[in-house]
């Protein structure tokens, strides 16, 4: 079992660069996602790790040893590909014992392996079955029990639940999760969607544009992004980002005039700002309120409402023309084309500069005493 | 309601392609058809009339006789089989590895080989007969059937590369990438996991590459004329005389000499069994 080190990894395709190094300490039995859009360099991470592809630069140590030279099945990774690449005209249990049979184990070994890894995956009664008679779900199962039955230091998963239907997704990713505990082992996972980005990883590397943007626990991830690209891509709907100029400096907040007229308050560090720079405010759209009176308020029409039942989606286009999503109660009775007041609290307020940057975040899910709210109201007022 | 011109349409497209099919099977298979039937018919009946079926005055298996009794048949049979097959099997060897190759790997003059490869299918190999005939000369394999072995490999390569090629390209990248992970080495994914998928493809190509090596005649009367190195097309010939021709050796032998292609079609038509690969991946 062993650590993962990733050194200034860097990749080009003939001219064009893909990953811009890249560093990451990966602790053995750490669960960690790399997540990002499509394109950003996430799976082409993980197939340099895997071996899959050649590292133009940099250093990756898997244990103590340098790897970047060694085929991928000396690496003692296990890989579970998107599209499960089971061997079509192999049986399950052939395709989970190819890999031990080459590797010249005994029989008796291979049979305890195979039907061991089975057990842990309830593909038990599937064994004598071709591939192509297995639903999407049970293949993907057998995929990770090829990858199991390796005893690998590192699993390596390529978007393994984007072939599968919604519901199955759900459960099987819980099922992922309940099987990094009984392995232990360390886990690198590949995935662009963001919940199980959340849900799974103990670890979350974001990556954009070959560059790792953060890297951290999803709590942290969400509770301080280190760029606007973090912020909006953590979390969903994703943040609301709204322009505006630093008005005025305090101890422990700073007072932002809005592109829409409106000043609010940022529980922030400012940092190096000066009155009259540049920023954009950020706020997620389950921390605005539907009612008035939370800190700073907006006003806009309802251009939209999706009721999803446990709560509503409204969409509201401001006085000058940004758009923003607020999370309703399911009971809202918001309608279309209404003009309606929202508000959100200053310390769930982000500030990202002019280079994107967040400014550190002071009371980040803190809860205001009521005195405070009281003041911080008056300044929403004062603002409208 | 709304469906039945559709429907009566369709009828009449089918009965139409059925029509133009079974009228190209007809002429196709029509000379092939007299050829079995005047097989078992005596010399008389076959020059009077040549499209009866054998009755029971004109049958006659006195072609066959002739035929069998010969001892040099079943040595032209069996040169015709070893020639076929051998060439058949390197054919499809080395056209796979060279696919795989060609398709699988990044190297320096690929695509000169490529093309290389791919002009083999558009000139004929006739046009070399000459420097072929020397070559084989100074190699001393006239009248050997090594010499006509190696001609029809070099004959057959290029359309095996060439449709092979296509095949593995098909052949998901993913399912190569597992086996890497799983240790397995280049050959064996060669062997094990591209040739079990391709099997469709390489029965195609079995069955393009054998029927011209079995019903050549040109390379065995240039390079092979010999007694003991005749195939069975070029044994036929000596029926052929001059003045008399043996018909019913003639049409007998060539009967005969359906048998074994028709055989080896079977076998290779089994094989092509679609969606081998359905399962691999989503």
């Amino acid at each position: 079992m062993a650590d993962v080190k990733l050194s200034n990894i860097k990749k080009s395709y003939g001219d064009t660069p893909v990953l811009h190094g890249i560093d990451l300490d990966i602790k053995h039995g750490e669960f960690v996602v790399l997540v990002g859009a499509s394109g950003c360099g996430k799976s082409t991470l993980l197939r340099l790790i895997a071996g899959l592809e050649d590292i133009s630069s940099g250093e990756l140590h898997i244990g103590d040893q340098q790897v970047n030279a060694l085929a991928p099945a000396q690496r003692g990774i296990a890989m579970v590909f998107q599209s499960y690449a089971l061997y079509p005209h192999m049986t399950v249990f052939k395709n989970m014992s190819y890999g031990l049979k080459i590797a010249g184990k005994g029989k008796d070994f291979i049979d305890a392996k195979v039907r061991e890894a089975a057990r842990i995956l309830h593909i038990d009664h599937l064994l004598e079955r071709l591939p192509r008679e297995l639903s999407g779900g049970q293949r993907q199962r057998v995929a990770i029990g090829r990858a199991i039955v390796r005893d690998p230091n590192v699993f390596l998963f390529d978007e393994p639940l984007s072939n599968l239907d919604a519901a199955l997704r759900v459960k099987t990713r819980v099922e992922i999760g309940k099987l990094h505990k009984e392995l232990g082992a360390t886990i690198i996972y590949v995935t662009h969607d963001q919940v199980e980005a959340m849900t799974l990883g103990d670890k979350i590397v974001v990556m954009n544009q070959g560059r790792v943007e953060q890297c951290g626990s999803p709590l942290e991830l969400y509770q301080h992004p280190a760029t606007r690209f973090v912020g909006g891509f953590i979390g969903s709907p994703k943040m609301n980002f709204i322009d505006g100029k630093v008005a005025a400096l305090g101890g422990d907040h700073i007072e932002i005039q809005l592109s829409n007229g409106c000043r609010s308050r940022a529980c922030v560090e400012a940092g190096d700002l000066k009155v009259g720079d540049p920023v954009t405010l950020g706020v997620r759209p389950e921390h605005i309120d539907e009612r008035s009176d939370a800190g700073t308020m907006l006003s806009g029409d309802v251009t939209l409402v999706e009721r999803l039942g446990e709560a509503s989606f409204i969409y509201l286009t401001l006085s000058d023309g940004t758009e923003i999503v607020v999370r309703g109660s399911g009971e809202s009775t918001v309608t279309t084309s209404e003009h309606i007041k929202v508000s959100f609290a200053p310390h769930n307020a982000h500030v990202f500069d002019s280079n994107d940057r967040a400014l550190r975040r002071l009371k980040a899910g803190n809860v205001h005493s009521t005195a405070e709210l009281a003041q911080l109201k008056a300044v929403g007022q004062e603002a409208f | 309601m709304i469906s039945l011109p559709g429907l009566k349409h369709n009828t009449g497209k089918t009965l139409m392609t059925h029509a133009v099919l079974l009228t190209y099977t007809v002429i196709a298979l029509f000379p092939i058809l007299v050829i079995i039937v005047n097989a078992f018919k005596s010399r008389k009946a076959i020059f009077k009339d040549p499209l009866a079926l054998p009755s029971l005055d004109s049958f006659s298996l006195a072609g066959f006789e002739q035929v069998l009794g010969r001892a040099d048949f079943g040595l032209y049979f069996g040169n015709s089989m070893i020639v076929t097959l051998i060439s058949l099997f390197f054919v499809l060897l080395f056209g796979a590895m060279a696919a795989w190759a060609l398709t699988e790997y990044k190297f320096r003059g690929n695509l000169f080989l490529a093309v290389l490869i791919a002009m083999g299918i558009m000139i004929p190999i006739r046009l070399g007969t000459v420097s072929i005939l020397n070559l084989m000369a100074s190699l001393d394999l006239v009248n050997t059937l090594t010499a006509l072995v190696l001609v029809y490999i070099a004959q057959g390569l290029p359309l095996a590369v060439f449709i092979l090629s296509e095949f593995i390209r098909q052949v998901p990248k993913e399912l190569k990438e597992a086996a890497r992970c799983d240790n397995v080495s280049e050959y064996k994914i060669f062997f094990t996991i591209i040739l079990p998928l391709i099997r469709p493809a390489m029965a195609t190509v079995a069955v393009f590459t054998m029927i011209p090596i079995w019903n050549d005649l040109w390379f065995p009367l240039i390079l092979a004329p010999g007694e003991s190195t005749q195939t069975i097309t070029l044994g036929v010939q000596q029926f052929i005389g001059q003045y008399v021709t043996d018909w019913n050796a003639v049409l007998s032998s060539l009967t005969l000499a359906i048998v074994p292609v028709l055989v080896l079609y079977v076998i290779f038509s089994r094989q092509l069994i679609r969606g081998l690969t359905s399962g691999a991946v989503k």
